[in-house]
């Protein structure tokens, strides 16, 4: 087995190799699929509905062991699931997922308590947490409480600190309406830019995976084994002015090209 | 506190003027006091035999408390092993779902045979009564457990502890409330249809005696105790239920 644990002198923080999955009886989803995530890197997978995303973010996540290929987290390059058990993964579902019995804080701390850090010394990080996130005043309120950009900030913040190395962020903002969508995409990158966390984001959002990333790996059709590359090189800190600038609508252009458009339908691009 | 009070009011209200009605009722029309005494009448008998109905009444509460407790400690133990076992939930399931097919009141007497004329046969009863809803609730609580969740806690390395006691459990909760409050509704009626089959106490036992001597008042003196105590388990459940779902409670105040 070879595992890559270095691109171009940079660590790397997630290696996929050779991957091949199918769900039993079903056509193949992934065949011999290959990539690589450099450490502190913002990238996106932008791929239609029903393409097999959750897939394989459920795969990188330890959910599902692959059928061939390898998956390798990390420097030390650990499977997926070893990787998810010492919480070196932060996974972010689609859903929100809060438990409905817990408060703000007492969700955020789910991860920590899992991992055997103290109630109090995890309460403590979890209320240094919240002013930056935009959730100042509302640990002792549940999750019913919150507006849907709200519980999406806490069910990141748990995976912030449930997590170490990588993070898989499943379609966090497509149950959100515009606005909120644009406003919590912003607070993502400024968040983001504070930790240079290693994020995995997979959307459907042409848009939202140029704003947001470094690269954008483009899944045009299945079964997945190759993932076409695009390189955002637009200059960070961004914020949403930039969406008008003439290099976005250009790298927009260059995207829709490598998608091949009418070939799959993409929902929720905003023009 | 004070918005709960004030919505009994019109259930309250609604149920003097009901009070109100029999006792004009039973006046105007002069009906027999074997019929339906008056009201005045139930009250008088239930102030003059206060210590006996009050004796009574505490030994059917023990029956039909204990029952609960019981029913309660076996039916979650039942949903947990239901929900934990895929043969538990194959074979167990179905069976408890069918057993309620059984009409429990014939299998009654069974217990009384088994457990004799003492309390036991009557708590025996109310676990006939209050297992099934106890149970069959609260494993549709463990199945309501949201699986994302879970798979959320595998993925930051969960052990099976921790998806039982920090999912599982707090998702089986409600469903075990929804069940205890059923239980606890019936479980009066399971005591009092346990003190019908033999036995020297309990207010079950009252009434009964007290319609062979076709004596009203008596008899609608021990149904009033037995439906207040009813609605008493009821209302010590919801109280019960209120303080361990904090979150609920939030709501209603929103």
């Amino acid at each position: 087995m070879s595992v890559v644990t270095r691109i171009e002198g940079q660590p790397i923080a997630l290696s996929v190799h050779g991957l091949s999955f199918a769900y039993s009886e079903e056509t193949p989803l992934f065949e011999r699929l290959d990539f690589n995530i450099r450490q502190g890197e913002f990238v996106s997978i932008l791929a239609a509905s029903g393409i097999g995303k959750t897939t394989l973010f459920r795969l990188l996540a330890g959910l599902l062991a692959p059928q061939a290929g390898t998956i390798a987290i990390g420097a030390e390059g650990e499977t997926a699931a070893a990787a998810s058990k010492l919480g070196k993964i932060g996974y972010m579902p689609q859903k929100d997922c809060l438990m409905p019995w817990r408060t703000v804080l007492e969700n955020a701390t789910l991860g920590l308590e899992i991992g055997g850090t103290m109630k109090r010394e995890a309460r403590r990080q979890v209320l240094d947490l919240l002013p930056g996130l935009g959730l100042e005043g509302t640990e002792n309120k549940y999750p019913h409480e919150l507006s849907g950009g709200m519980r999406q900030r806490v069910s990141f913040l748990r995976s912030l600190l449930g997590g170490g190395e990588l993070f898989l962020l499943d379609e966090p903002f497509s149950a959100l309406d515009a606005m909120t969508r644009m406003s919590m995409q912003e607070w993502l990158l400024r968040i983001w830019e504070e930790h240079r966390k290693t994020i995995l984001f997979i959307t459907h959002d042409v848009d939202e995976a140029l704003f947001l990333s470094d690269r954008v790996l483009v899944a045009a059709k299945s079964p997945i084994s190759t993932l076409t590359e695009l390189t955002i090189n637009l200059s960070r800190p961004r914020s949403y002015e930039v969406t008008m600038d003439e290099a976005f609508i250009g790298l927009k252009r260059q995207l829709l090209g490598h998608i091949g458009r009418g070939a799959v339908d993409f929902e929720g691009g905003r023009t | 506190m004070r918005r709960n009070v004030m919505a009994y009011v019109p259930a309250l209200s609604f149920v003097l003027l009901l009070f109100f009605m029999w006792e004009a009722g039973t006046r105007v029309f002069h009906i027999p006091h074997y019929i339906i005494p008056k009201l005045s009448d139930v009250l008088i008998s239930m102030w003059e035999n206060g210590m006996l109905l009050k004796k009574h009444f505490v030994i059917t509460l023990g029956e039909a408390l204990l029952g609960l407790g019981i029913s309660a400690l076996f039916g979650s133990l039942a949903a947990v092993w239901i929900d934990s076992s895929s043969f538990a939930n194959k074979t167990i399931y179905p069976l408890i779902v069918a057993s309620q097919t059984i009409p429990i009141i014939a299998l009654s007497p069974i217990m009384v045979m088994w457990f004799g004329y003492e309390i036991w046969s009557k708590v025996a009863v109310v676990i006939l009564f209050t297992f099934f809803p106890i149970a069959v609730n609260t494993a549709a609580g463990f199945r309501s457990a949201d699986p994302d969740i879970g798979e959320l806690m595998q993925t930051m390395g969960a052990s099976k502890r921790d998806l039982f006691f920090k999912w599982k459990f707090p998702s089986a909760l409600p469903g075990f409330f929804t069940g205890l409050k059923m239980a606890a509704a019936i479980s009066v009626g399971g005591a009092t249809l346990g003190e019908w089959l033999g036995g020297e106490n309990g207010l079950g036992m009252y009434t009964k005696r007290a319609s062979n001597m076709l004596r009203g008042e008596a008899v609608f003196s021990g149904v009033l105790l037995l439906s207040a105590m009813g609605i008493l388990l009821f209302l010590a459940v919801q109280w019960l239920e209120s303080l361990s779902l904090a979150h609920r409670r939030s709501k209603k105040t929103i």
